[in-house]
């Protein structure tokens, strides 16, 4: 095994919080225009406004790709098979 | 110079065609030369000649229409061209003879389709096409020994393919007397034979897998030039013939998830990114099905950007693969720190391809969602807004994050012992070329917008637009890195529509060939009793020993004779 501090800092265990935590950064500050700007509704003619609500985009693309990994999870268990499947 | 070539009325794909069939012939720098001067010298014809359908001339009683230049096959054309030089930029050092030769001759036909003004020119093209990427393929036989039998199963799909087209195009000739290529309505099943055939080489479902079986199988530059024609060329078609068929729509939105839903499951770098291709050409799917102005110039714009992307994701994978052999997920990671100019060029792609804003993808896309919106289609509009997360979910973080990040996967090693970026620079000029259009098109949209089909008039950079993309994507990337433990590779494929005739067909045919081989000997021993006894019967009447056989003495035949008189006798008194 080699030693931590030998890695590059990416793969190094203490770099992981630091990792973490620009990551949050960048989030809270690409929510943070929501303070300030008002969206306008793609849908204002069929009554649906939800786009235009606070945060939307954000939870929205969390939530679908979170049903897209879970979906392919559920998925992979009927079509997995392994990558040799075909070579005989 | 430009007067020159404005009398020149000739098919421009033909130049890279016929240009591409002399590459044999020539040695050392005059190859290089012509590789590098041929797909220019096209791209100065496709925009040289003007606007209309110049030539027709008879082809028994049909006429045929080569040199058809509108306003989208110029845009088709162009990016084709200009895909042709950096591909042949990319594959100067590396590819093989017949490769590099094939890939000309495909993309040369792949022009040609653009430029057809008639369904029997389309056609013929069509065929080469297929024909011409198979050998592609096939090109790689040697070095990979999966690429022979893959080239054949691709080759089956697009036999079958043309076959369809060629039933409908047939049909629709007979039916309406035109041979002439413009929109069609799916109302007979002429047209409804077209349709599935272009859609069979868009990678629409159920034979999406041919994209990920076959493509991953070539060399590296071979799947960046087969990543380019064959699917686009599909969307062309589509584009010209059936523009707001609302049946593309939802055939769209499935390829869409599909290729998600697929390349999720992947483990291998280079088939991520062919599902990828499927999950792209479904938003142009979709958008063509929406067939408003604005829809139809976002499927071309999506076309042309993609092209630019997909091959840079390609060239960067083709690179890893290239320097290491290795294509696996699970046995790459950490190139960053050796292949700098791969990784940066792969991450361009991937930003590009996830619709970051300032790249190409942002600029393009948002034309077709924005068309979705302006057509009041709220289900396909939220749709669409899910697989746009999804794209960044599944090639634009999945890819670089798994290839050049990750885990090291040369840890302990020294800097000299690490895989480096190619030794060849073309490949990096290559790279460096569509990463500097990635960027391009998308900081200078006008440049790409003012050669679409339809004038438009649509401003990509709105605050809004910008901040609610940011989340968009940003989010996405979160929900990546949170279910990084779900997400985790494994040594696996995924079953797909090709299990029916790689397995099952298979299986069956199989067990039918044991079954029929048990009655066939069955039959083959009661037959071959039948003629023994035969044989026998014939050796017994007529053999030495036969009654037939035997010499009849004369006294015999004068017996017979005297009977027969004393009957003619007979008779007489009676």
């Amino acid at each position: 095994m080699i030693d931590d501090n030998n890695k590059h800092w990416l793969y190094r265990k203490k770099s992981l919080p630091i990792l973490w935590s620009i990551q949050i950064a960048i989030l809270v500050v690409a929510v943070l225009p929501e303070f300030f700007i008002h969206h306008h509704p793609h849908f204002e003619k069929q009554g649906i406004n939800i786009d235009a609500t606070w945060g939307f985009f954000a939870w929205y693309g969390f939530l679908t790709c979170t049903a897209m990994v879970v979906g392919a999870k559920i998925l992979g268990i009927f079509l997995k098979r392994k990558d040799t499947y075909y070579d005989d | 110079m430009t007067e020159m070539f404005a009398s020149i009325l000739f098919p421009p794909g033909l130049v890279l065609l016929l240009g591409g069939l002399l590459l044999p012939v020539v040695e050392g720098k005059l190859r290089s030369a012509l590789v590098l001067v041929l797909p220019l010298l096209t791209l100065t014809l496709v925009w040289t000649i003007p606007e209309g359908n110049h030539i027709h001339f008879g082809f028994m009683e049909y006429t045929l229409q080569p040199v058809n230049s509108t306003a989208e096959g110029r845009l088709f054309a162009t990016i084709f061209s200009i895909m042709a030089f950096v591909g042949g930029l990319y594959a100067l050092k590396t590819a093989s003879l017949t490769e590099l030769t094939s890939a000309f001759v495909y993309a040369g036909s792949a022009i040609a389709v653009t430029f057809s003004g008639d369904l029997i020119t389309l056609f013929i093209f069509w065929e080469i096409m297929a024909l011409s990427s198979t050998m592609v393929l096939w090109a790689n036989s040697k070095n990979n020994p999966k690429a022979y039998a893959a080239s054949i199963r691709y080759l089956l799909v697009h036999l079958l393919g043309g076959v369809i087209l060629m039933a409908g195009i047939v049909a629709y000739i007979y039916e309406t007397g035109s041979t002439t290529f413009t929109a069609m309505q799916t109302d007979s099943v002429a047209t409804w034979l077209i349709l599935a055939g272009f859609l069979i080489n868009a990678g629409a479902p159920p034979l999406s897998a041919w994209i990920a079986d076959a493509y991953p199988e070539a060399s590296p530059s071979g799947m960046v030039f087969l990543s380019a024609f064959t699917t686009k060329t599909a969307v062309f078609a589509l584009l010209v013939g059936f523009p707001g068929a609302d049946i593309l729509i939802w055939i769209g939105l499935y390829m869409v998830f599909y290729g998600i839903i697929y390349a999720l499951l992947e483990n291998d770098m280079r088939r991520i990114l062919a599902y990828s291709i499927v999950n792209q050409v479904g938003f142009m799917v979709t958008a063509i099905g929406i067939g408003t102005e604005l829809a139809l110039n976002g499927a071309a714009a999506h076309a042309f950007a993609h092209i630019i992307y997909k091959a840079l994701l390609l060239m960067s994978a083709g690179s890893v693969l290239l320097m290491t052999a290795k294509r696996k997920c699970t046995d790459l990671g950490g190139l960053f720190q050796s292949m700098p100019v791969t990784a940066v060029n792969g991450i361009i792609g991937a930003l590009a391809i996830s619709a970051f804003p300032f790249t190409s993808g942002f600029v393009t896309k948002s034309l077709e969602t924005s068309a979705a919106a302006y057509e009041g289609m709220v289900i396909v509009w939220f749709m669409l807004l899910a697989a746009s997360a999804g794209v960044f979910l599944h090639a634009g973080i999945k890819f670089p994050w798994f290839v050049f990040f990750q885990k090291d996967s040369e840890e302990g090693l020294s800097k000299a012992e690490r895989t480096p970026d190619p030794h060849h620079k073309n490949m990096h000029w290559a790279m460096w070329f569509f990463s500097f259009l990635c960027i391009g098109i998308g900081v200078y949209p006008q440049a790409l917008y003012s050669i679409l089909p339809y004038p438009i008039d649509y401003q990509p950079y709105t605050i809004d637009h910008l901040v609610t993309q940011f989340q968009l994507l940003l989010f996405s990337g979160f929900a990546f890195f949170a279910l990084l433990p779900m997400m985790k590779r494994t040594l696996t494929i995924s079953l797909d529509f090709d299990w029916f005739y790689r397995r099952f067909f298979k299986v069956l045919g199989d067990e039918f060939t044991i079954k029929t081989k048990t009655v066939f000997g069955v039959v083959m021993d009661k037959v071959s009793i039948k003629i023994q006894r035969f044989i026998e019967k014939l050796y017994k009447h007529h053999g030495p020993q036969g009654v037939l056989a035997r010499t009849w003495p004369s006294g015999n035949m004068v017996l017979w004779v005297a009977i027969i008189l004393a009957c003619s006798l007979l008779l007489y008194y009676l």
